[in-house]
């Protein structure tokens, strides 16, 4: 046991340097919970290295509740069931108070359970496909109706486009983004033959014959988009054949919802420069917020070119709610920490106000962004105010009369609106 | 009239001789500096008007400063209230005068600020320059500038075509005026039927995209004459368009069947002459895209001849890792395939995390040289890709080397004598050993210039080798066992397959398909389409 705490000591990195194996039972534990190896790594690195620089500033501040704040950083190795297994050894052996992890959405159901089971907490930080709200976890990334909704409202009201391709790597998160655009596409008055969808497996590389036919779909007269949830590594290839075959991104702009400054960091920019991505946050943006943060990165990282992207943001507010609502609820209990979390608010990065709603997802901006040589966004677009994330698609058949409301007298993920009951599943 | 004819005439005449003189340059600027300073300060939703003045003062003279706008590489210097163009050489940023190219050395990064632009605006600009450009010199230039109008005809363009069209002297710039000229009149429903439908016919030849959306809309036109005509030229242009969709497909398939081939031709050699199941094949593979880009890390000023230093230097670094595997590990478990396959797939982790290590297991950036990058436009429906052209001639050029060497070479005679008879070539006195060696670095080396022609297409990272080696497995078995001429047909015919189904399959499904067919043809012949015959073969 005593092996144990002084290894967790030395995990901390420096965070708490006087967190002494006597001193280790009056801290406040934080699990991280990303992938540091494997193919997730490259993505969530970044996010457990936001997650330790938290750490470190709150503890300056004084840490929390009187106590000092201490990380305790696991792998789960980009393995998915390791991270249910990951997970259960954070809440039982390490007996943190909070999780931060997860990036992929397999990642999360995976670990879903286990902390429905033993009543833990987690942030998940990253933009996913909604139809999902639990009580043990809080969404500070965004749902569809935050990213994917007003990236197509953008391009029929202001680029004037007609047709839409929906071009997406096939997994959960593609498939049903794409299944909600569909639906609200056409309950926009698109007609099913102005709408093309294409899937492709993880790390496709030969394009050739896609970005013909999206050629050949966009060639009839009516302004064309590509709407991407192409994930990963295979958009290099994706748009490298796209600058070939001579796709401008005036002819054809292609929308990705995964493709942010991280990603755009090792690549050769030129093919990609004029297309657009939909996110909350981009380091481009300059408030007086987002400047301090991104010198607070490059300092803590010690490197000047490290970039920021906008699951880093999602991770900051979540981490800084989350440290707010415990100093609300005066302990670290689950459940307290969970009803003083709704309706706390922090401010965004990129401006305005970020509240914490009822369903455990936040309202922010939605911001639009051209790319740039640089690899930076230049913000073309931008919601009035804030938009209130929506657990369950308005869209889908199935999910559009659930609502997800975790304070009394409904305290449920999916309250079906017209039967007026919980379906009773925990999410 | 007259003198508006008149004076264009006068116009291209004096671009014709380029009697462009600094005098009226500096006339000009004097009207042009504060509005290229309200540019330098201006929003981007605020700067197409801005623009729309700029482009009103002046000639062709601005096409440099447009051109820099349009790169993204204008930038504006607020303490002097003046624009300057960034440009880059020898990793080194200058600034210079977009005008006179003069390079100002006085500048830091810090001093300016990008002017940036957007989608819009872009499009603006690249309309901006070919308006500028219907008076310019070069005839090719003319058409081109021609072609990016035809998608915004408005009034002002149309009446200066009109004007030009007659002294045009060019046939293919006239032909692509008279184009756009005939779009006009199609689209003008005040103009008299009889007219509109002789324009649509003429517009029938054309292959252009910005022709087709227009019969497209006129099929829907309020005059029953018309709209016949307008069906009649898209049936037309229609059945053109399919066949030279058909060679594109074809194009598609060969190219995807010359990367198949460069990366399963290597295992043809070790897994095919040799019997060794060699799971690092993939590993050599992308140990070669790794040496494209140490090459060109060293050289970055010479991406353009990168390739043909990496190629050689591709080929040594994996053959030499293939020789030293093969004396180290394979050679000792000769006869027993099992402990190969496992001892193989061990030495491929740890060439990945090897990689992972000293690079990163982030994704390396490797450039394409300028040469290899856009497509060769043989009309406006087909174009082929550049890079896909070269290595599809490269994939080719590979295979012939390699059945030359085995062929016609000692080497070559060794090699098929140990692999037909490894005792009978050692009681001749053939080092076996020796040839062991050579014939998995051969295939190893090989493997490594896939890699440079792959670092081209796809991304250079850790997991390379794997996206490739089931493949490569696919192509070598089905083509048959120990068989080069096997293993090209059976490359091209899986990269034409998959490519015909891609387009009603999807492309997750058409790997499926090709897969079962796969495993129904082994069925049928285990010994893929080209066996071995003879003694040899057993």
């Amino acid at each position: 046991m005593k092996i144990k705490t002084l290894t967790s000591a030395i995990v901390l990195s420096g965070a708490t340097l006087i967190a002494l194996p006597s001193l280790a039972a009056d801290t406040i534990k934080v699990g991280v919970l990303h992938s540091l190896s494997g193919t997730m790594a490259i993505s969530e690195t970044t996010l457990k290295d936001t997650v330790l620089m938290m750490v470190d500033e709150q503890n300056k501040k004084g840490g929390l509740l009187g106590k000092k704040i201490e990380a305790v950083v696991v792998d789960p190795a980009s393995n998915w069931p390791l991270f249910a297994e990951k997970g259960r050894e954070l809440l039982t052996k390490d007996k943190v108070d909070v999780i931060f992890g997860s990036w992929t959405s397999v990642s999360r159901k995976s670990v879903l359970p286990v902390l429905e089971e033993l009543n833990g907490l987690m942030f998940y930080p990253v933009q996913y496909e909604g139809e999902e709200s639990s009580k043990n976890v809080f969404y500070t990334g965004a749902a569809p109706n935050q990213q994917a909704i007003p990236a197509v409202d953008y391009l029929m009201n202001d680029l004037g486009v007609e047709r839409f391709v929906l071009a997406g790597t096939d997994y959960v998160y593609p498939r049903t983004t794409n299944k909600i655009l569909e639906a609200y596409l056409k309950g926009k008055g698109v007609a099913a033959k102005d709408i093309m969808i294409n899937y492709t497996p993880f790390g496709h590389s030969d394009w050739q014959s896609i970005v013909s036919d999206i050629k050949k779909f966009g060639s009839e007269g009516k302004k064309t988009a590509v709407v991407s949830t192409i994930n990963g590594d295979a958009n290099v290839p994706f748009y490298k054949e796209l600058g070939n075959q001579g796709i401008s991104s005036e002819d054809i702009p292609v929308v990705a919802f995964s493709v942010g400054e991280e990603e755009l960091s090792g690549l050769d920019t030129k093919p990609l420069v004029g297309h657009l991505a939909a996110w909350n946050y981009f380091q481009s943006v300059e408030t007086p917020e987002n400047e301090a943060f991104i010198k607070a990165w490059h300092a803590y990282t010690k490197n000047p070119d490290r970039v920021t992207n906008d699951p880093m943001e999602a991770t900051y507010i979540g981490f800084k709610m989350w440290a707010n609502a415990v100093t609300k609820a005066g302990t670290t209990d689950v459940d307290a920490v969970e009803q003083a979390m709704i309706g706390q608010e922090t401010p965004n990065l990129t401006g305005g106000i970020a509240v914490m709603n009822k369903n455990h997802h936040l309202s922010k901006p939605v911001l639009i962004g051209e790319i740039q040589d640089d690899g930076q966004f230049e913000v073309v677009w931008e919601t009035d105010g804030v938009v209130a994330g929506d657990a369950w698609s308005d869209f889908l058949p199935g999910s559009k009369d659930l609502i997800s409301d975790w304070t009394a007298p409904i305290k449920c993920g999916n309250y079906n609106t017209k039967t007026k009951t919980c379906s009773g599943q925990n999410y | 009239m007259r003198r508006i004819t008149l004076r264009h005439c006068i116009a291209l005449c004096c671009c014709l001789f380029g009697l462009f003189s600094l005098t009226t340059h500096a006339a000009e600027s004097a009207s042009l500096d504060p509005l290229l300073a309200e540019l330098g300060e201006a929003k981007i939703k605020d700067m197409e008007p801005i623009l729309v003045r700029i482009e009103a003062v002046s000639d062709e003279s601005i096409l440099p400063l447009l051109r820099t706008l349009l790169n993204g590489n204008l930038y504006y210097n607020e303490a002097e209230k003046k624009v300057i163009g960034q440009f880059e050489s020898n990793g080194e940023t200058y600034y210079k005068d977009v005008f006179t190219d003069e390079i100002n050395a006085g500048i830091d990064k810090r001093d300016v600020d990008k002017i940036r632009v957007n989608n819009k605006l872009r499009g603006y600009l690249r309309n901006a320059i070919a308006r500028i450009q219907l008076t310019s010199k070069s005839p090719s230039v003319r058409e081109n500038a021609v072609r990016e109008l035809l998608s915004k005809l408005d009034d002002s363009t149309v009446a200066t075509l009109e004007s030009l069209y007659p002294f045009e002297i060019n046939k293919k710039v006239k032909d692509a005026m008279g184009l756009a000229l005939a779009m006009n009149t199609a689209s003008q429903a005040s103009l008299a039927p009889s007219n509109r439908i002789a324009a649509i016919e003429k517009l029938s030849t054309s292959l252009e995209s910005d022709v087709r959306n227009l019969l497209m809309q006129l099929t829907r036109d309020d005059n029953a004459a018309v709209v016949d005509a307008a069906n009649v030229a898209l049936g037309k242009i229609e059945e053109r368009v399919n066949r030279f969709a058909f060679v594109d497909q074809l194009f598609f398939g060969l190219s995807l069947g010359s990367v198949l081939l460069l990366a399963s031709i290597g295992l043809a050699i070790t897994f095919g002459v040799m019997g060794v199941i060699n799971m690092a094949h993939g590993e050599m593979i992308m140990l070669g895209a790794y040496t494209t880009y140490v090459v060109q890390l060293i050289m970055p000023n010479y991406i353009d001849y990168s390739i043909w230093v990496a190629i050689p230097a591709a080929f040594l670094v994996s053959g030499l890792m293939g020789v030293l595997i093969e004396r180290l590990v394979i050679c000792r478990l000769h006869g027993r395939p099992l402990e190969t396959l496992l001892a193989t797939f061990g030495i491929s982790l740890i060439l990945q995390q090897l990689v992972r290590t000293i690079f990163s297991p982030l994704n390396r950036q490797v450039s394409t040289p300028s040469w290899m990058s856009g497509s060769w436009e043989i009309n406006p429906v087909l174009s082929l890709t550049l890079n896909r052209l070269y290595i599809l001639a490269f994939a080719l050029l590979v295979f012939i080397v390699l059945v030359f060497v085995l062929k016609k070479t000692s080497l070559g005679l060794n090699v098929r004598a140990v692999s037909q008879n490894r005792n009978m070539a050692k009681a001749m006195g053939v080092k076996t050993n020796w040839v062991d060696a050579m014939t998995f670095g051969l295939g190893s080396g090989i493997a490594g210039i896939a890699g440079v022609a792959l670092s081209q297409l796809t991304n250079v990272g850790p997991n390379l080798g794997q996206s490739y080696i089931i493949d490569s497995f696919m192509v070598v078995v089905f083509g048959g066992v120990g068989n080069l001429l096997g293993t090209l047909v059976a490359a091209f015919t899986l990269g034409i397959a998959t490519k015909f189904l891609e387009p009603t399959t999807g492309a997750v499904l058409a790997a499926i398909l090709v897969l079962v067919f796969i495993i129904l043809f082994i069925q049928k012949r285990p010994k893929g389409l080209f066996p071995q015959k003879g003694r040899a073969a057993e």
